[in-house]
């Protein structure tokens, strides 16, 4: 079953309409919350005066900031830690009187439908005083007055460093030393479904069914910004429109648990537009980077150094881990002796930033890839020719995290994949000396990626599974589907183990906190990996319970050994007892029933990295500022693939983002107020199917020991190479390095127009 | 849900006209892919709402004895793209709706709509300028026929009173008989967008002569409204058709056209790309007149 391209588990609910999402099972007679943004980008508060909403008629309840606990907590999608050094930073307040961003929530409307409660909105009244507003983190990080948040004077929220062998010495020992600044731009994660939740109380308890992707996450984060009890706190996550890390976090659950609780329990939905999606939910990090790469006469590296700004945006979120996460990515893949990296994060007045898939690496391999293209082209080297000489074969591990390994690697083959796809050598050659303003060029980048965020953090999973009386499995996991395949992948992993169709896997696709397993959820490319192996687990478990209670019935086989098989229990070669029989005798057995059953718990103390690379072909209209791909492949090593066609998909996916990553996204903000300037669909330019080309996904399968089904991770990471393989493979059409995402048109025509080509 | 406080659905034009007087506070809706967009907003927030929607008599396209055709102000964009007499006659006009939006909008948004919707990057506008359409205008009274060039007065401002409706485009047969255009919208994707800049040429060529007989020049976002390019136009007629006279084209619409510095575009990128995109376009024209065949 594992390996084998099975159609979506979910695919005919999907496309029928019959999946339910959050927005389906809203209870009847709901009650509509909308949130009151600020219209500053950084002050206080100084009056607020609710009273004509509160009288418009239809509006049943008016909170601010002043109603909500004056406790901060804590929103990443992160395992909570049980050591206070490394709990995730809580800066966050319900609703807010200290403005830290434009936008930021001061009150909420409860009405009996949502035109009530826009038109509330407008009847409440806000004075404020204003402080100046930095939306710069290389500015921001020489402290402001006040500070964006009082405990960090210098509104830097972390920094953190590593070094191996001494830099400074390798890069005077180099024949050839290249400096590069590069910069990422804010992005927003565009998934279809808008973040959507509704809450009620239920026996003193508060329910709250939300589109997210980390179900006990949410209830924990919940229990700890209402201060309650977490067993208090019941959260379900249905069907979701999509995730790619938005919805790792925790975004507006507590303040839907906190209105609920204030209405006598009576349902509260609270849904959030495109807009607010935007600028009040999460964005990647923009990431400012300083490069430095020394080489040799043969061109080997000696030396490297990397420094990071991230800008964090008003609240800590996800904070640190992104800008870290791409100075681990530093160390790793490339042979360098010497190796240094220092990253800080810096709160600005801006949207905050969060997680968005890949976490970090998308914008460190920007950076990463271009630097390799330009020491590359700064010593007359091809860059494929480069890289493979830099290249670390098989098995590493990395100097710090352990047990963080590449315990296979099948990067050369990706790169062997790839270039034969796109023909570099020949076009390489081909595109060297153009003339004219139309002009084309190839290039490529690479990636490494880990598999779960052990050791950094916990990596814990449950599965639970029961026979039912037709033989057939209920299979219930902690983890969630967000559109990813998850559920697919689960049910072939249980029919796998337990020798069984995968129609007879009856996958439960809803979590409930009340009845789910725990897990803590969907990111990190961890669910095949550490779910997956809890699932293997469990079904281990439920396949020796069934072999066991097989012994009990067929006392005659006692010398022979029993297997399961598609729904018949074998003694050695010979057919002996329906699963069906079986399972009739486990359930109603008068003399010896017991239901079949298995659950686990596991912590997964193991890590492995997966790796991959884009090669891109394009056209430059020079004179128009456009960039056409004309060609695009992804190689990725995954391990083992599962499904090999969702694995086509999430490649596809990725590269849709990788694409739009390098070519036109961007979130826009005003210089003076942080305000997004473009966020909506329309003036966020989201590729759209006819600018998509044609895209190619390959794959390199390679069996890790450390995945429960060879598999590693491949979630995230076809979202990581496209952006630095088309800025490289620009650079090869028209000789102009472009330093900084996305190639818009008119950074492209500034451009072009200093090298004096146009 | 959508804020609209009252909603009147006229089912002729005489009663969208009496319905517009009667209720001074309200706004006229058709496709509605503007107006439900401004409601959605805030800008439109609480407005009440008189529908063209059921009017009959403002869909279609015909062709008058005399070859002028009547573009009824309701026909929405696919069906101008997929109507025979636009597509034999005027294809640019067909060509230029086709570029709004995605196909949900097109079958919805109606050319009477983009046009009275007073914005400078509606598709349709600037071809309809190159073609020096008419438009009929009736109020319940004697009505009265306005060049296009005279009905937009500014960002979002047309020359529309109180209970007057737009209800045909007029394109008059001299104005495009004889004549090939084309239309070349700039914008950052190739779907789902408004242009960054836009432009329209419709051009007659003296294929005997190789020169150029006549040209017109409209661009959308290059000015606060859709704007000929009257000098250019004139330096242009008469010309030999060569390389020179792309040039020429390229050089002197950067002298003319005044596009705005902002978020979305810088003035010197805008400039950039006028001048490219009107070449490109009358480049078009010609070729599809059979000239240039060198």
């Amino acid at each position: 079953m594992v390996g084998k391209s099975i159609p979506r588990v979910d695919a005919y609910e999907k496309v029928t309409g019959r999946a339910k999402f959050t927005d389906d099972l809203i209870l009847n007679r709901a009650l509509v919350a909308k949130v009151l943004h600020s219209t500053i980008g950084n002050g206080i508060v100084t009056s607020i005066d609710t009273s004509e909403a509160e009288a418009l008629p239809g509006v049943v309840k008016v909170v601010t900031f002043k109603d909500v606990p004056d406790h901060c907590y804590p929103t990443p999608g992160h395992p909570w830690s049980v050591e206070p050094a490394h709990q995730d930073i809580a800066d966050r307040n319900i609703l807010t009187g200290r403005i830290r961003y434009y936008g930021d929530d001061i009150a909420a409307v409860v009405a009996e439908d949502e035109v009530t409660a826009s038109r509330a909105l407008k009847l409440i009244k806000v004075e404020y005083e204003e402080y100046p507003v930095e939306i710069h983190p290389r500015k921001s990080m020489y402290g402001s007055n006040p500070p964006i948040h009082f405990d960090k004077k210098d509104n830097v929220l972390a920094r953190s460093n590593f070094f191996i062998g001494n830099v400074d010495e390798g890069l005077e020992q180099s024949d050839t030393v290249v400096k590069r600044s590069y910069k990422t731009s804010i992005v927003q994660h565009c998934h279809i479904e808008n973040p959507i939740s509704f809450a009620y109380m239920e026996k003193g308890r508060i329910v709250v069914v939300t589109s997210t992707q980390i179900p006990h996450i949410v209830r924990r984060v919940i229990g700890q910004a209402l201060g309650i009890p977490w067993g208090r706190v019941r959260v379900i996550k249905p069907y979701i429109g999509g995730g790619f890390g938005n919805k790792q976090d925790v975004l507006y659950e507590p303040l839907n648990a906190f209105l609920t609780t204030q209405v006598g329990g009576r349902p509260v939905k609270l849904e959030v537009s495109r807009e607010e999606t935007f600028c009040n939910t999460r964005t990647r990090h923009s990431i400012e980077y300083d490069l430095t790469a020394g080489v040799d006469k043969e061109g080997h590296l000696l030396a490297k150094d990397m420094k990071a700004y991230s800008s964090q945006g008003a609240y800590a979120s996800h904070g640190h881990a992104i800008a870290a996460n791409g100075l681990t990515a530093w160390r790793l893949q490339y042979a360098c002796p010497n190796t240094r990296g220092e990253a800080y994060t810096i709160y600005t007045n801006t949207p905050t930033a969060g997680a968005m898939r890949a976490y970090g690496i998308p914008q460190a391999a920007f950076a990463i890839e271009c630097l390799m293209d330009d020491v590359a082209a700064e010593i007359h080297t091809d860059p494929l020719e480069f890289r493979r000489k830099n290249l670390i074969q098989g098995y590493y591990e990395d100097a710090y995290l352990k047990p963080i390994a590449a315990n296979t690697n099948g990067i050369f083959q990706c790169l062997e994949k790839g270039a034969e796809y796109i023909h570099w050598d020949e076009k390489r050659k081909e595109y060297a000396d153009q003339t004219g303003s139309v002009r084309r060029g190839i290039g490529m980048s690479l990636f490494s990626y880990k598999t779960g965020v052990w050791p950094i953090s916990l990596e814990i999973a449950g599965a639970r599974l029961s026979m039912n009386q037709d033989g057939s499995v209920q299979l219930q996991i902690g983890a969630t589907e967000i559109g990813q395949g998850a559920d697919t992948v689960f049910s072939q992993m249980a029919a796998e183990t337990l020798h069984m169709d995968v129609e007879n896997v009856h996958i439960v696709t809803v979590q409930d906190t009340d009845v789910t397993p725990f897990d803590t959820g969907a990111y990190a490319s961890r669910q095949s990996f550490v779910t997956g192996t809890a699932v293997k687990q469990c079904a281990e478990q439920l396949l020796q319970k069934i072999l066991d209670y097989a012994k009990t019935l067929l006392p005659e086989q006692e010398t022979r050994e029993l297997s399961l098989d598609h729904g018949w229990i074998y003694a050695g070669e010979e057919q002996v007892l329906s699963l069906e029989a079986l399972a009739q005798e486990a359930y109603y057995s008068l003399s010896n029933s017991s239901v079949l059953t298995a659950e686990v718990s596991t912590q997964v103390k193991k890590n492995t990295i997966a790796t991959g690379c884009c090669f891109a072909e394009v056209e430059v209209d020079m004179k128009l500022g456009t960039i056409q791909i004309l060609n695009i492949i992804n190689v990725h090593d995954s391990g083992k693939l599962l499904n090999p066609q969702l694995a086509q998909m999430q490649v596809h996916g990725g590269m849709s983002m990788g694409m739009g990553y390098g070519l036109s996204e961007q979130l826009v903000l005003d210089e003076k107020t942080g305000r997004p300037l473009n966020g909506n669909l329309l003036d966020y330019k989201l590729m759209t199917a006819l600018d998509t080309p044609d895209i190619k996904a390959d794959f390199v399968e390679l069996d890790d020991p450390m995945g429960p089904y060879g598999n590693k991770a491949l979630g995230e990471p076809p979202a990581i190479p496209g952006a630095p393989a088309i800025r490289n493979a620009v650079l090869h059409a028209t000789g102009v390095a472009f330093n900084e995402i996305p190639l818009a048109p008119q950074r492209l025509i500034e451009g072009f127009k200093k090298a004096g080509l146009i | 849900m959508y804020d609209i406080e009252n909603y009147y659905n006229a089912s002729t034009i005489e009663e969208a006209v009496r319905l517009l007087k009667e209720h001074p506070d309200t706004r006229v809706i058709s496709g509605g892919s503007d107006v439900l967009i401004k409601i959605r907003e805030g800008k439109m927030a609480g407005t009440s709402l008189v529908s063209i929607r059921d009017i009959k008599e403002l869909n279609g396209i015909t062709k008058k004895e005399n070859g002028d055709i009547y573009i009824g102000a309701g026909t929405t964009f696919s069906h101008i793209t997929n109507d025979p007499v636009i597509q034999e006659n005027i294809p640019v006009l067909g060509e230029a709706v086709d570029q709004v939006g995605g196909p949900q909008i097109r079958n919805i948004g109606t050319i009477g709509g983009n046009i009275c919707n007073g914005a400078v990057s509606a598709d349709s506008a600037p071809t309809v300028f190159s073609l020096n359409a008419l438009l009929r205008i009736e109020d319940g009274n004697n009505g009265r026929t306005v060049p296009i060039r005279d009905f937009y007065l500014g960002p979002g401002r047309v020359d529309l009173k109180r209970g007057e409706i737009l209800t045909h485009v007029i394109i008059p047969a001299k104005e495009y008989q004889g004549y090939h255009g084309n239309y070349i919208k700039y914008s950052m994707r190739k779907a789902m967008d408004i242009a960054t800049l836009s432009c329209s040429v419709v051009s007659k060529v003296n294929t005997e002569k190789n020169i150029l007989e006549d040209v017109r020049i409209t661009f959308g976002v290059a000015a606060p409204v859709p704007f000929r390019c009257e000098k250019t136009e004139a330096a242009l007629k008469g010309q030999e058709i060569s390389e020179k006279l792309y040039e020429m084209t390229e050089q002197s619409i950067r002298q003319e056209i005044n596009p705005r510095d902002s978020w979305r575009a810088s003035r010197e990128f805008r400039m950039q790309i006028g001048g490219e995109i009107a070449k490109r376009a009358l480049k078009r024209t010609i070729e599809l007149a059979g000239g240039d065949r060198k």
